[in-house]
């Protein structure tokens, strides 16, 4: 009470000095104005196109039925095949990166070990793009020096197995925080109430760490979902995915009828992509209630 | 990062307890880290061996040669630029994304902070919008704002408006982290009282004091033009991943895709180092 009194005391000589130098009758927020014009041009308008497209046929007439085209068979197959290789790679990369993150959380924290995994998974989190595609092609594709193997061209296994080596690091990055925010002081509660370490997991680490984990997995689907240039330098024949398809459709207008198909697959995207970083949102907040 | 600061101390004493049900415990634990620290470790391992291996392939199968990495200077596809040149105009590319976003972002974040408060929770929501839109969706609708650039130049230097917003989640969250790390406030009323102007309290007073905050903002973007492949292919320009793509789809296996990749991943991996190592040294001092 007494400190804010003083700061408004002190602050208000420093506003009657301030107001001659700042332009009189400007409104502050005008310095906010380049930056969010730059905004408003290359992020708002080009998502704006791609909604209001979605909904026109190539006339450029409305024709809002085009969403009912999201349903035809074709289109939802390159959903279903982006949702496979998203779930398959998230669930896997969700586990293993927990199971890697508890490793790297048990041991000494200012230990090489640590510092060493969190410094490789910072890189490999971001190494996704055609070399990731390139180092695996070299280690198990066809001219591999590990083994050839026979499923590398596989959807969604082969190209699955190589998302996880950039989901692994990714979720290392986002769940090690919330293991090391399980407090000794919980574990050693427990253990002296007679706890073995099965129930200390079942009724309190688990509980505590579940939505953390549920957060971190749906952060890696909508990683996974929004991947485009490692499965292209894996295969750019044939399209599983949706991004693929898009990419196709931007370059031929062909495929399905009278419909802006690039436009309205970007929008199933978004719409797919909106609803998982919704939930991704919602379990981060009940996390954040135990982990400060 | 606080919560790794905060939780130093934790584990360091239930090291200390010496029980035997502990030690034992203890033991077990340790046994199944090391396990799972090498089967990761193999697993991230592997694939780069087998890339940097097969950059020093020799002509013929098993032989081991520098050709591809000297290669790097001088290899070139018919009807594509010459690797060199998709090098440099990434690197460029890097730059002026990191330029834009140093007099773009910064000015209208530490503005927002003193004088626009009611802007804070939009301006978090336009930074953090990328990371929810995928770029390849981005793409779709660049394409009419892109045919209007298109117009005036064709340079793949023009890659870099949109590279500005792909930065931008990671640039404010780098930023972020360090306005709020100092009191910015009493700074610039300390500033302004002495008689700064607005340009010294942001150029002179502010900036110097998150220091560590845009270096770590400019790395990343840097790694993240360094690595970008959707936009540039989808939009038809020119960059390093991009080249890199094109040459294996005309020369598959060809030694210099390799020897370049790993040697682009080598200098992601020195933008990091730096940057810990920066983060270090300012820790230490605080």
């Amino acid at each position: 009470m007494t400190a804010a009194a003083t700061t408004e005391a002190g602050a208000r000589p420093l506003r009657a000095g301030r107001r001659p130098s700042s332009l009189p009758g400007v409104p502050s927020w005008l310095g906010t104005v380049p930056f969010l014009a730059y905004v408003a041009v290359f992020l708002l308008w080009p998502t704006g196109i791609v909604v209001v497209d979605s909904l026109k046929n190539p006339t450029g007439a409305w024709a809002f039925s085009n969403i009912t085209e999201l349903g035809n068979p074709l289109v939802r197959g390159y959903f279903i095949g982006s949702f496979k290789l998203s779930l398959l790679s998230a669930v896997a990369g969700a586990v293993l990166g927990a199971i890697l993150a508890y490793a790297i959380a048990s041991g000494n924290p200012d230990g090489v070990v640590r510092r060493l995994y969190l410094a490789a998974s910072g890189v490999l989190a971001q190494f996704g793009g055609v070399t990731l595609a390139f180092a695996f092609l070299v280690t198990i594709g066809p001219v591999g020096l590990l083994f050839h193997a026979s499923w590398y061209y596989d959807f969604p296994w082969g190209i699955g197995l190589i998302y996880t080596y950039f989901q692994i690091p990714l979720m290392v990055l986002v769940f090690l925080p919330a293991i090391d925010g399980l407090k000794v002081q919980w574990r050693e509660a427990s253990e002296n109430l007679g706890a073995s370490a099965w129930q200390y997991w079942r009724y309190v680490g688990g509980p505590l760490l579940m939505p953390a984990f549920l957060g971190a997995l749906l952060l890696l689907f909508a990683n996974a979902l929004s991947s485009f240039a490692t499965i292209i330098a894996w295969e750019n024949q044939i399209a599983y995915i949706v991004p693929q398809q898009i990419s196709t459709a931007l370059s031929s207008e062909v495929g399905l009828s009278n419909v802006n198909v690039a436009d309205l697959l970007a929008l199933g995207m978004v719409i797919m992509v909106a609803i998982v970083m919704t939930g991704y949102a919602l379990l981060q907040r009940r996390t954040a209630r135990w982990l400060r | 990062m606080a919560a790794v600061t905060a939780l130093n101390e934790t584990p360091g004493a239930s090291v200390g307890r010496p029980s035997g049900m502990q030690v034992r415990r203890r033991r077990r634990l340790n046994v199944f880290r090391y396990i799972i620290f090498t089967v990761f470790g193999l697993f991230f391992a592997v694939p780069l061996l087998a890339m940097a291996r097969f950059s020093l392939e020799g002509a013929k199968l098993g032989t081991w040669s520098l050709t591809a990495w000297r290669d790097i200077a001088s290899f070139q596809n018919s009807g594509i630029p010459p690797l060199i040149s998709s090098i440099e105009i990434t690197l460029e590319l890097a730059l002026i994304t990191c330029v834009i976003i140093l007099v773009l972002l910064v000015p209208t974040m530490i503005w927002i902070r003193l004088r626009v408060q009611w802007l804070a929770r939009t301006m978090e929501i336009l930074c953090l919008l990328p990371l929810t839109i995928p770029s390849i969706v981005l793409v779709v609708g660049l394409g009419p704002i892109y045919n209007k650039i298109q117009h005036y130049s064709l340079s793949s230097l023009m890659l870099f408006w949109i590279y500005v917003i792909l930065a931008l989640p990671y640039a404010y969250r780098a930023l972020t982290a360090g306005i709020n790390a100092i009191d910015v406030t009493t700074l610039s009323e300390a500033a302004r009282s002495l008689g700064a102007s607005w340009f010294t309290v942001m150029v002179r007073v502010i900036a110097p004091n998150m220091r560590q905050a845009i270096l770590n903002a400019l790395l990343l973007t840097s790694a993240l033009v360094l690595g970008e492949f959707t936009i540039a292919y989808l939009l038809l320009y020119n960059n390093l991943q991009e080249e890199l793509y094109s040459i294996s789809r005309t020369t598959p296996n060809a030694g210099v895709i390799f020897s370049t990749s790993f040697a682009a991943l080598l200098f992601g991996f020195v933008l990091l180092l730096i940057l810990s190592f920066v983060g270090r040294r300012r820790r230490g001092r605080g």
